[in-house]
């Protein structure tokens, strides 16, 4: 057995060699292979984590994980970091829809819409009062988590493909209202500019590096909370819903109650990384809340294994991550991407990492 | 009272097209409880393929205008209709067991697919239908000006309903796949081959939203690779507002959809006109969440 790890893991250093003289020879710079690297790297370093493989225990996995992650801005130029930028604030959308999707099992594919409230409240507050950026997370997050509670209360009783379809409606509204300039303060088709950027202690946060750090903790502090949310009782009800509507509510789980608690939070969540994607882009408009938006999280969280966290990490690693490894292949990438998520689902149904079942002691 | 009629007209010619794309959505929901997110592509397949066959066969100069888009119409609709096999074959049947999720995302996945497919071959840029297809009538009717494409629009899917409605009511097949529709499982045990009902849905659904796309093509004589996601949306509304599952349910809920935007557009305001469609979609959801026809579907539990 051991012997065998052994075999796979000489295999996979040959195979990243081999990758790396052919990329070599055709003519890919060091800088971007060292961020093809880093993005395969931190997937297989991820599914060691969750599968224990190479059996060095999870918790090293996951610490190797880290580990890479946290040195990663060292060695990767402006441009990977970007990119893992990103994957950290699609990370946030992931978990948060996680909550939605993965947890109470709720079909919702507007994801964005919360996502674009928390943006603009920032944006419009930041640009016409001056107020930080980093004051307005929280506001941005309660003033997502207030809309969702508002437009989720009369759709919350719908069943699967209903309120999919439904929530689909909510995020195209939402669009076409901020193009329509609704209230005239969200800026039309343009969207919002001069939006400020975070300081922290007077110290102005601009190069890629330093919201690196931001984003990721942010990413790390949720993932923390969100790990505690599941075993709770909160996190248990929402799961016993999700198993079997009729039976929770039979058990005096108020359903409709905790599914829109499961919605507020997941908005709420939803609208605080918008605040980030807003101070980090400077410029927001309607185009970057669109349906297609609700598509990339909504996969990322199936993907990755609807309600398993490092799943829904994998997920935005890859969903964000190999376009850009593929960006050599310029136009085809999508079409490979389709294929490629056609072929997962069919090989993989339950996703790439999905959660441990967990047992529960009986003493 | 003019403007009243021109956009009454406009929304019925609409509203069949949506209709027609609506019976591919509400055909493949009934029998597998599946949205075929890609089924607004195969709608685009069907406009792109008509203006490839349009152009490279000049079949409107050989046969005359009419019977010419016809032909070309039954073309698109057969080659729409096997890739619609196809998709299912590949991508649909081996998740039949599986978690009605992976279904989905693996429907948005083809639909990536289609469109980039499309892209790669076609290129990103706008394409035109030729504008002189079919002779430019107005005809005069109540005293106002019509133009006969809507009309003719009107009535090619209103007779491809009815020829499906009977088809779906009268024949052994269309027994077969209303069988399938209320229990797979009991269908199976009565000797149905639900896995030849399901093609069957998969070559009549993408068949029509391809004659769907030929009918686009020639109306607006614009075709975008982008443009099967807000049909195929709006098609869904329509399944929707009529009751999903239930076939002259997505007739009415098209024609009414078409309607109800067109009307929207010409007197609440052209600015919101796409959101029409979807406040629609929500109001109808929340008073009455099997759709005007849909009593048919009854819960489970």
């Amino acid at each position: 057995m051991k012997d065998n790890r052994a075999i796979y893991g000489v295999l996979l250093t040959m195979v990243m060699v081999i990758f790396h003289l052919l990329m070599t020879t055709h003519g890919v710079d060091f800088e971007t292979q060292l961020g093809i690297f880093a993005i395969l790297g931190l997937s297989l370093i991820l599914v060691e984590g969750h599968s224990d493989f190479f059996r060095l225990g999870h918790a090293a996995g996951y610490g190797i994980f880290i580990l890479l992650l946290a040195t990663s801005p060292m060695f990767l130029n402006r441009y990977w970091v970007d990119v893992l930028n990103n994957v950290g604030l699609y990370t946030l959308l992931g978990l948060s829809l996680n909550i939605i999707l993965g947890n109470a099992g709720l079909f919702n594919m507007g994801h964005a819409a919360f996502y674009a409230v928390g943006a603009y409240t920032a944006a419009i507050l930041n640009t016409t009062f001056d107020i930080p950026v980093l004051w307005l997370i929280p506001v941005a997050g309660v003033a997502a988590g207030l809309f969702a509670a508002v437009v989720a209360r009369p759709i919350i009783h719908l069943r699967g493909d209903y309120l999919l379809i439904v929530t689909i409606g909510f995020v195209e509204i939402i669009r076409i209202a901020l193009i329509n300039n609704v209230f005239g303060i969200t800026g039309g088709a343009n969207g919002i500019f001069g939006i400020d950027r975070p300081v922290i202690f007077g110290w102005k946060i601009r190069r890629p590096h330093e919201f690196f750090y931001l984003i990721w903790i942010f990413v790390g502090v949720t993932v923390y909370l969100f790990h505690r949310l599941e075993g709770s009782r909160f996190g248990r009800a929402l799961n016993f819903l999700r198993e079997d509507e009729v039976a929770a509510e039979g058990s005096g789980i108020n359903t409709a109650h905790y599914k829109l608690m499961a919605f507020v939070l997941g908005a709420t969540w939803a609208g605080m990384a918008g605040v980030l994607y807003a101070s980090k882009m400077t410029i927001i408009s309607p185009e970057s809340f669109s349906f297609w938006e609700s598509v990339l999280v909504f996969m990322i969280v199936i993907l990755g294994g609807s309600g398993s966290i490092p799943g829904t990490i994998l997920g935005a690693i890859l969903v964000v991550g190999l376009p850009e490894i593929f960006r050599g292949f310029a136009n085809a990438r999508m079409l490979i991407f389709g294929l490629a998520m056609m072929i997962m689902m069919i090989v993989r149904t339950q996703g790439l990492l999905p959660p441990r079942s967990r047992i529960f002691s009986t003493e | 009272m003019e403007q009243f009629f021109q956009q009454l007209t406009n929304g019925l010619a609409v509203g069949g097209i949506y209709a027609l794309i609506a019976l591919g959505y509400t055909m493949v929901y009934g029998v597998l409880k599946l949205i075929n997110f890609a089924h607004g592509d195969l709608f685009t397949i069907g406009a792109y393929l008509g203006l490839t066959l349009l152009t490279s066969m000049s079949l409107t100069d050989r046969i005359g205008p009419f019977m010419g888009v016809i032909i070309l119409a039954v073309m698109v609709m057969i080659l729409v209709g096997i890739i619609g096999i196809v998709l299912e074959r590949a991508a649909y049947r081996p998740l039949r067991e599986s978690p009605r999720l992976s279904a989905v995302v693996s429907a948005l996945g083809a639909s990536i697919f289609f469109q980039n497919a499309i892209m790669l071959v076609y290129g990103a840029k706008f394409y035109y239908y030729p504008q002189n297809i079919l002779p430019k009538i107005t005809l005069n009717i109540l005293g106002m000006p019509i133009p006969l494409m809507r009309i003719i629009l009107l009535m090619t899917s209103v007779i491809m309903m009815i020829a499906l409605y009977l088809f779906i009511q009268k024949t052994k097949i269309g027994t077969a796949i209303r069988a399938a529709a209320i229990d797979q499982a009991a269908a199976r045990l009565m000797g149905i081959n639900v896995n030849g009902v399901i093609m069957i849905v998969f070559l009549i659904g993408p068949a029509l939203g391809g004659a769907a796309g030929v009918m686009v093509g020639l109306y607006y004589g614009q075709v975008n690779f982008t443009m099967g996601w807000l049909y195929g949306l709006k098609a869904f509304t329509a399944a929707i507002l009529g009751g999903i599952g239930n076939i002259p349910g997505a007739m009415v809920g098209g024609l009414l959809l078409g309607v109800i935007e067109a009307l929207g557009a010409a007197y609440v305001s052209f600015a919101w006109k796409d959101a029409i469609a979807f406040c629609v979609l929500i109001f109808i959801l929340i008073v009455r969440p099997t759709g005007l026809l849909g009593e048919r579907v009854a819960e489970k539990v």
